[in-house]
């Protein structure tokens, strides 16, 4: 099972909770089931079926390079982290 | 006392040496091409009419008078780009982000700061256009600025965008507001760990507008032909960035544009921004000429990216024996005229050289009248290190602890987690921690008058697309091809690496940096990240070389591709030790044995490895002007593996002055309406030569596990540490602590003289 | 607007006649008249040196000498600085100390070095800072500027 680390500012959204497992095979799934568990929480992270401009997407450590379709590890950690902003 | 030290892990042959570059003899005898020097037949000069006022609305622009001018051949505005066109329906989501991008380079209703385009001349010459600019005539109505960032945070400020709403992670705010964005990270307990403190701290710090002041201006090169081609020749950090930029503005499609890379004659992520291009296809398509412009000194420091001016409070708890247990700030920058500061940035780098238990960050991105910012050299990091190194120094100074002795024990290390979540891979902060202790520069005696300063900086390093392709010629030199544009040594340093990887000389890699038409999608030359990933990109393509060499070898002796194996240069048959090639050797054979070769990779490599500096600054305060003199600076920074050693000195030394600068001089004055006062070279004073000492580097090598030769990006982490360590040696040489940079006399004066120091 | 006027110069050794404007500063004439890029222009007001030529034995920034002011003068361009038999050796010594990044600088700092060792061929460190203290790099930190102009001077 992947662990998810909710983002800080949506913890909200999950009673507080910090971090969870779950099985999801790509970003996609890890989106869609933290929605079924948490509902309105994809639109927080998603917007027009990309993550959002503002956010990046980290398995491991490394920003995916595949958004929505990046694969996720059976053991993964995955964090939403700050996007590169101001196009550095 | 050695000046310049290389610490190395390991040794290649080619990597890690320190080649003359192969754009070198260009660049010594006034050959290269930059920008400005494209001189197509018949090009037509252009100048940018702007604003006056830092906000006003557009009421009218009459350019009757000056397109009768004569010399003049055309006259745009905001008018004639697509947007205006455009309808909100049409454009849907996409609307604001087109409107944003299109205004900023030429305003339609509003302007936003002093310097916004207005509407733009093509001209015979420059001097006629110059003319004729006076003879535009615009009706503004002037409206109430804000240029303080936190002014523009308070409900009833002047609003820049009526319909910009703060967005919180996916929520927007009902009400308008200057705050475009704000993000905020936490981990552990904050309460139980400031609980858990003996000691707590907290003070506000801010840092002033600053320019990355590249000594090359803007400038660029458009002929849109009568095919419906835009060709331009530009001076950028990304040649496939100004392509997305002029496509999306002009809705051309990419492959309608061809960018050209001139050299660039620098740019610390100011020439990431498309300022010109846009304006000059535009003006070119309207007038069947080449159109070329070139900025002003005042017009870049008015109308390109500056770094924005930032507020940060910084709160820090301590147990006695100096172990950290709770952090937190909040940080505030302004982007300038629209959304988009690096401050979330600055908040996931402002702890990141501690282990920290319990934190937490906010971080807030504000629009003010000013130029919208640009990236400037690990955009938001070094001032958020500013803050947090400083806080860091004052609470050494209350427990009475030497400050490495602090970092050392608080350092992050391979698997410390940092707030935002993610884990440490292998770093060199405790390397360089330690590099520091034992420098001579540490340890020698301080003299009277003087203060001595230490600070640590982090910048995580990029990854990012990045294409190669290289071809052997029949003689056995290798012709590079990289969309890389060269900013100081990219040609060299990826040179070194594919040479590494072939096992041939240096002197047989020619590499060249190419247009957007000829080798795939690569990302800027910034992000420290060129080094480590377009070397990715050779080393994958000088691999794909051997692989294709060794198929050559197998027809030639009519073997197995397994019996081959590739080591140093050497095609050899691994039983038969009379089967032996030279690459030369190999390569006089391609004719015949199937034709040339060409190795390609595009890659989008991770584990790009997180750059680490430490800097030490000796200072001395002149008691009756308060004129601060770096007196002695040593710049410590764990490179992975040095490619070219010269030029990593080069960026820690070119990082540290431009720190020194920006601690002590370097400062955009705004009148209240926000207009710039001080926009010459002459008023914005930049280090010369005279105002410094060498600057002595330590080169630590921690190897990257994410490159192969170990190598890690380093031309950003450099600018994190200097302002701190200026601060911190001011402080030990005066009593005073400088929590507002930049230092200047006037602020020294100003705090005056604590006498416990002398 | 005003006419041409027709200028005599000494250009890298060479006698030339130009045509130009009298508004038209030198750096102008060297770039857009005579097509002799190597000369950079960084602010046009002469704060950075990146124009910088040498003119009778003096430098100047090109950008704030008139093209008609060169009649008669013996000016030295980055274009005249290599010989056919090879490099200057500061322009040598420059490649072996990389004491360039971007570059856009070097050929200004090239000409105020052999401007200084032309008539002190032993300056030190601290003459030379205080010479090229009219020169603005920003991508070096002067460090290895300084150095590869050391190496040249016969101070060392």
């Amino acid at each position: 099972m992947a662990t998810i680390f909710i983002p800080t500012m949506l913890q909200k959204l999950t009673s507080g909770i910090k971090k969870l497992e779950l099985d999801a095979s790509n970003v996609r799934q890890v989106v869609d089931r933290l929605d079924e568990m948490y509902p309105g929480i994809k639109d927080r992270l998603v917007e027009d079926d990309e993550i959002r401009e503002s956010l990046a997407v980290a398995i491991d450590g490394d920003v995916a390079i595949m958004g929505m379709l990046t694969k996720v590890g059976e053991n993964s950690e995955v964090h939403f982290v700050p996007a590169i902003g101001g196009g550095f | 006392m050695t000046s310049n030290q290389v610490l190395s892990e390991v040794e290649y042959n080619v990597v890690g040496t320190r080649p003359v570059r192969p754009d070198g003899v260009d660049k010594v005898t006034g050959r290269a091409r930059y920008g400005d020097d494209t001189n197509l037949t018949g090009t037509l000069q252009a100048k940018v009419l702007r604003s006056p006022h830092p906000h006003a609305r557009v009421k009218s622009i009459d350019t009757s008078k000056a397109e009768a001018f004569p010399g003049v051949r055309a006259v745009i505005t905001a008018k004639d780009l697509p947007f205006a066109s455009l309808s909100k329906e049409e454009l849907g989501g996409d609307y604001t982000a087109l409107k944003f991008a299109t205004d900023h380079m030429m305003a339609s209703d509003k302007v936003l700061f002093k310097g916004h385009p207005i509407a733009a001349i093509a001209a015979v010459n420059g001097h006629v256009a110059q003319s004729a600019m006076d003879l535009i005539e615009v009706e503004y109505e002037v409206l109430e600025s804000v240029v303080d960032v936190r002014e523009a945070m308070k409900p009833g400020a002047a609003l820049l965008h009526e319909d910009l709403r703060t967005n919180d992670m996916g929520e927007t705010a009902d009400t308008p507001s200057n705050i475009s964005t704000h993000m905020s990270y936490a981990t552990g307990d904050l309460e139980k760990g400031f609980a858990e403190a003996d000691l707590v701290m907290e003070k506000e710090y801010t840092t002033a507008t600053v320019h990355q002041g590249y000594i090359e201006p803007h400038n660029t090169t458009a002929f849109w032909n009568s095919d419906g081609q835009l060709n331009l020749w530009t001076s950028t950090q990304g040649s496939f960035q100004v392509r997305a930029t002029v496509s999306n503005i002009l809705r051309l499609p990419v492959s309608q544009i061809k960018v050209t890379p001139m050299e660039i004659g620098g740019g610390f992520g100011g020439k990431i921004t498309a300022y010109l291009d846009a304006i000059c296809a535009v003006l070119s398509k309207k007038t069947g000429s080449p159109v070329k412009a070139i900025m002003t000194r005042t017009e870049v420091f008015e109308a390109s990216g500056p770094a924005p001016a930032s507020w940060m409070r910084v709160k820090i708890g301590v147990k006695n024996n100096g172990k950290i247990t709770a952090v937190e700030t909040e940080m505030a920058m302004d982007a300038g005229a629209y959304p988009g500061s690096p401050v979330m940035q600055a908040i996931v780098c402002a702890f990141a050289c501690y282990d920290v238990e319990n934190g937490k960050v906010d971080g807030y991105d504000v629009v003010v009248n000013k130029p919208k910012s640009a990236a400037y050299r690990a955009p938001g990091a070094p001032q958020a290190a500013f803050a947090v190194e400083s806080l860091i120094d004052e609470i050494c100074g209350e427990l009475k602890i030497d400050p490495i002795d602090f970092r050392l024990l608080n350092a992050a290390k391979e698997g410390t987690r940092r707030i935002e979540g993610l884990v440490a891979k292998r770093i060199g902060l405790v390397e360089c921690l330690e590099a520091a202790r034992d420098h001579d520069h540490y340890k020698s005696k301080l003299e009277n008058g003087t203060g001595r300063g230490v600070a640590c900086g982090y910048w995580p390093n990029r990854g990012f697309q990045s294409s190669v392709v290289m071809t052997v010629n029949y003689d056995g030199v290798v012709s590079l091809i990289m969309g890389s544009v060269d900013i100081g040594g990219t040609r060299a340093s990826i040179a070194q690496q594919t040479a590494e990887t072939l096992g041939i000389a240096y002197e047989d890699v020619k590499p060249t940096v190419v247009d957007t038409d000829s080798i795939g999608y690569t990302f800027i030359t910034g992000g420290s990240r060129t080094a480590f990933a377009t070397g990715i990109a050779a080393i994958s393509a000088a691999e794909d070389v051997k692989e294709q060499m060794i198929s050559r070898a197998a027809k030639i002796w009519d073997t197995s591709e397994d019996d081959i194996e590739f080591v140093a240069g050497m095609i050899s048959h691994k039983s038969d030790e009379e089967l032996r090639l030279s690459f030369k050797d190999l390569a006089r054979q391609t004719a015949t044995t199937g034709g040339s070769i060409t190795g390609r990779s595009s890659v989008d490599p991770s584990g790009e490895g997180n750059g680490h500096a430490v800097h030490i600054a000796d200072v001395s305060v002149d008691q009756e002007t308060g004129k601060t003199d770096v007196t002695r600076f040593t710049a410590i920074q764990d490179a992975g593996k040095a490619v070219h050693p010269s030029y990593v000195e080069g960026q820690m030394q070119g990082g540290a002055v431009q720190g020194i600068g920006w601690a002590l001089n370097e400062e955009y004055f705004f009148d209240d309406t926000g207009k710039m006062l001080n926009s010459s070279f002459l008023d914005y004073r930049m280090p010369t030569s005279l105002d410094l000492p060498m600057i002595d580097t330590v080169i630590v090598e921690v190897a990257n596990p994410g490159h192969p030769y170990g190598v890690r990006g380093v031309g950003e982490a450099a600018i994190c540490p200097p302002m701190a360590a200026v601060a911190n040696a001011v402080t030990s040489a005066t009593g005073n602590r400088m929590r507002s940079l930049p230092i200047t006399p006037g602020k020294i004066l100003e705090a005056g003289w604590d006498s416990v120091k002398s | 607007m005003a006419g041409v006027t027709q200028v005599q110069t000494t250009l890298n050794g060479e006698v030339i006649n130009f045509l130009c404007e009298p508004r038209q500063s030198l750096l102008e004439c060297l770039r857009d008249v005579l097509g002799m890029t190597g000369t950079k222009e960084g602010c046009n007001d002469g704060n950075c040196g990146a124009c910088t030529v040498i003119m009778d034995g003096r430098i100047v920034d090109s950008c704030l000498v008139l093209g008609v002011e060169a009649e008669g003068k013996d000016i030295t361009t980055i274009e005249g600085m290599a010989t056919p038999e090879g490099l200057h050796p500061l322009q040598q010594s420059f490649l072996e100390n990389a004491a360039l990044q971007c570059g856009i600088c070097t050929p200004g700092f090239l000409l105020a070095s052999k401007g200084l060792l032309d008539q002190e061929p032993d300056a030190d460190e601290g003459r030379i800072r205080h010479w090229l203290a009219g020169n603005l790099c920003r991508c070096t930190g002067y460090d290895k500027i300084v150095r590869a102009v050391l190496q040249v001077s016969k101070a060392k």
